[in-house]
């Protein structure tokens, strides 16, 4: 049994589920509480679980984020909310010193289960410094996990995944998303959770694989249909979901069923996940490309503010059955 | 805001050098600048409610008196920078309405060139160095801006605005350490509407009597303001500006205001943090605009009919603005890869050297 839920219930589910299973998890941010979330993704949380667990903070990221990782070195499981990914730069040093290094450093004494959360996209005509898409940096600093779901259940399944991890887990939701419905497991049928380093294949096809994460995975589904019905060209459509752990048996899978790759990426096209990939396709799978990888990535500036064109400026549906084509 | 009421005595400040100085025009002309920041932003309301403007849409309507009165002392030595509420900073510092229309429409002839968008308008050539999207951001580079000043061994100083919010971050101490310590004419003040999204002052800030006085940790000047009252604005933002620019010190205002609309026009719900008793309370008793309305009116400089028609002008000059907006071009694709890198831009022999853009 299934329900229809958005991507924003869905992840109010997954925080809800955790907060009764686990009373060491609190819920932290700036308007998180009383304002029920600026997204609404914490929307009736306060209400039902009170100031002790659901936390208004400042506008102090450095201070607020330190919070939450000091706490968790004492096994406080914070799932803190930053109201824009793009906001990560006022607590760099927190999220990549002592985050991503207390347990290195300490040789493995010290844990850090804190989950950070909120939403890393652009295409709302916000501008340069509130568009940043930043999973690719994060995933490039050992000892934090990255997680990015692109559907109501996938966001669900990672929320409670990464509240329950050990480690810090950095989910990258998106405004985009927050709206959009899809098929939930009910709760009743059991406790949802969908381990990290798992991806999933969306779509199935043998021509073409599209690999793409968060977001870019609706457009490479709706690219997939329009090079099905215009071009016959049947594309497998790989959502990585975890970005670190990331799930390489699975890329090179299709990899070797289609021989060629589209990868989409909404980070900038110097760096990022895709470029990661991109390397670790033709090292273990060269011999089975049949053409160069090629990927879709948003165009090389600051994100544009008009709103005329700043959909052209990310991946869309368009610039990947475009980037599909010229493979053949 | 909250300790005064509308029967509050006040402290009289015309007679205050600074406003004793000011002739009977520049009076009506502060009163043209108050209309027009208001005008322009209720009209960019109606479009942005019409879906014509993209992102966010930050007002600064109730609070015009802060940018007026401040920024009216300023001279051609002076500098100014804030945050994403910057559309009264922007126009105060002699910005047209058309550019600044015209981007909020994301359009090829706005300020930005559709680059920037409501929060990030810049002027360099009026000495405004924007609105800054990062809460806090802006304030080590108005420190910056004062820091320049004093290297380059220019006159003048640099106000720097902040929301109310914004004092708690990292960033605004570390500011005002440096300030008092290298001494630089930089003067921070704190618009302090009362609320940082739906956050009120009192739930996001710890503090002792108000916010400025956090000044005295770093041993510097600080004072606190009635921003309903240009008057008492412009006669200590004054004090704070000419010690600024003569001595090189530092200080702290905090000016209390209110904004009438929500923090941004995508916030549904400024209606449940803020009672509607308390909006028409001080819509009624502590408008900006109003206020000097009724004052220059009694001091018998100006009729109402006068100020009427001023009034009027400033909505048909926004009007006008917003037509100037619809009938620009929008930014051609390849414009989203101009403005990243100077020498790309032109074309310098460095832009051959090695390869600047990645895409795909
Ligand atoms: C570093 C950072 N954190 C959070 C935000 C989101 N945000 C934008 S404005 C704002 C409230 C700021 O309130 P205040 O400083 O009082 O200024 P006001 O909006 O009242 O002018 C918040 C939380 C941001 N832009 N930057």
């Amino acid at each position: 049994m299934s329900r229809t839920l958005t991507y924003r219930e869905a992840l109010r589910e997954g925080l809800d589920e955790e907060l009764a299973r686990d009373p060491n998890v609190v819920l932290m941010g700036e308007e998180v509480a009383q304002y029920n979330g600026a997204y609404k993704v914490t929307e009736g949380l306060w209400a039902k679980w009170g100031d002790k667990r659901i936390v208004d903070t400042p506008i102090s990221e450095a201070g607020f984020i330190g919070m939450g990782i000091g706490a968790s070195m004492l096994g406080v499981r914070p799932v803190m909310e930053l109201m824009f990914w793009s906001f990560h730069s006022v607590a760099f040093d927190q999220l990549v010193n002592n985050a991503a290094c207390v347990r290195y450093m300490s040789g493995g004494l010290i844990n850090c289960p804190i989950v950070m959360r909120g939403p890393a996209n652009g295409g709302t005509s916000v501008g340069a410094t509130h568009s940043h898409i930043p999973e690719g940096l994060f995933a490039a600093f050992p000892g934090l996990k990255v997680v990015s779901p692109a559907t109501p259940a996938d966001a669900k399944g990672l929320i409670k995944a990464a509240i329950r991890d050990n480690d810090p887990v950095y989910v990258m939701e998106n405004t985009k998303l927050y709206g959009n419905t899809g098929e939930v497991p009910d709760p009743a049928d059991g406790d949802f959770v969908i381990p990290l380093g798992v991806a999933d294949l969306k779509r199935e096809g043998k021509d073409v694989s599209i690999i793409a994460h968060g977001r870019s995975v609706l457009h490479a589904l709706e690219a997939a249909e329009t090079l099905k019905e215009q071009h016959g060209i049947e594309a497998d459509v790989l959502d990585l979901r975890s970005i670190r752990p990331l799930d390489v048996d699975a890329i090179i899978k299709t990899v070797k069923k289609t021989n060629r790759v589209v990868l989409v990426d909404e980070s900038k096209g110097f760096g990022g996940v895709s470029a990661m990939v991109s390397h670790l396709i033709q090292d273990n799978a060269f011999d089975y490309l049949d053409a160069p990888i090629k990927r879709v990535t948003t165009l090389d500036a600051p994100a544009i503010y008009s709103q005329h064109i700043e959909h052209e400026q990310l991946p869309n549906p368009r610039r990947i059955v475009e980037k599909v084509l010229s493979l053949r | 805001m909250s300790s005064v009421t509308a029967d509050t005595p006040r402290l009289d400040f015309a007679g205050s050098p600074i406003n004793k100085a000011l002739t009977a025009e520049q009076k009506i002309e502060l009163f043209r600048k108050m209309v027009r920041i208001r005008r322009f932003e209720q009209i960019a309301l109606k479009y942005y409610n019409a879906g014509r403007i993209g992102g966010f849409l930050h007002l600064y309507i109730g609070q015009e008196s802060v940018a007026v009165g401040t920024l009216s002392l300023c001279g051609e030595n002076d500098h100014n920078i804030t945050a994403y509420r910057c559309h009264g900073h922007a126009i105060m510092s002699g910005m047209e309405m058309n550019p600044l229309m015209a981007e909020l429409f994301g359009k090829a002839t706005g300020c930005s060139k559709g680059k920037g968008g409501s929060m990030h308008f810049f002027a360099p050539d009026k000495n405004f160095w924007g609105g800054h999207g990062i809460v806090g951001g802006q304030t080590p580079l108005g420190l910056g801006l004062a820091y320049g000043l004093k290297y380059l061994g220019r006159e003048g100083a640099a106000l720097c605005y902040l929301g109310d919010g914004a004092v708690n971050q990292g960033a605004f101490h570390e500011s005002l350490n440096i300030a008092a310590l290298f001494e630089l004419p930089v003067v921070y003040v704190i618009e302090n509407n009362g609320y940082s999204m739906g956050t009120s002052q009192k739930r996001s800030s710890s503090y002792r009597g108000c916010l400025a006085q956090r000044a005295e940790g770093y041993d510097m000047e600080w004072d606190v303001i009635d921003g309903s009252d240009l008057y008492e604005v412009r006669a200590k933002t004054h004090i704070a500006l000419e010690r600024a620019r003569k001595e090189h010190k530092p200080a702290i205002l905090e000016i209390n205001t209110y904004r009438y609309y929500g923090h941004s026009i995508a916030d549904a719900n400024h209606k449940k943090y803020r009672s509607p008793e308390e909006i028409e309370d001080y819509k009624t008793n502590f408008d900006p605009i109003r206020l000097w309305r009724k004052r220059l009116v009694a001091e018998g400089i100006i009729t109402d009919e006068q100020l009427d028609a001023i009034d009027k002008e400033a909505a048909a000059e926004a009007t006008a603005a917003v037509k100037f907006a619809e009938e620009s071009p929008i930014p051609t694709i390849e414009s989203i890869m101009d403005d990243v890198y100077w020498e790309t831009d032109n074309q310098t022999p460095a832009s051959k050297i090695g390869q600047h853009f990645f895409t795909d």
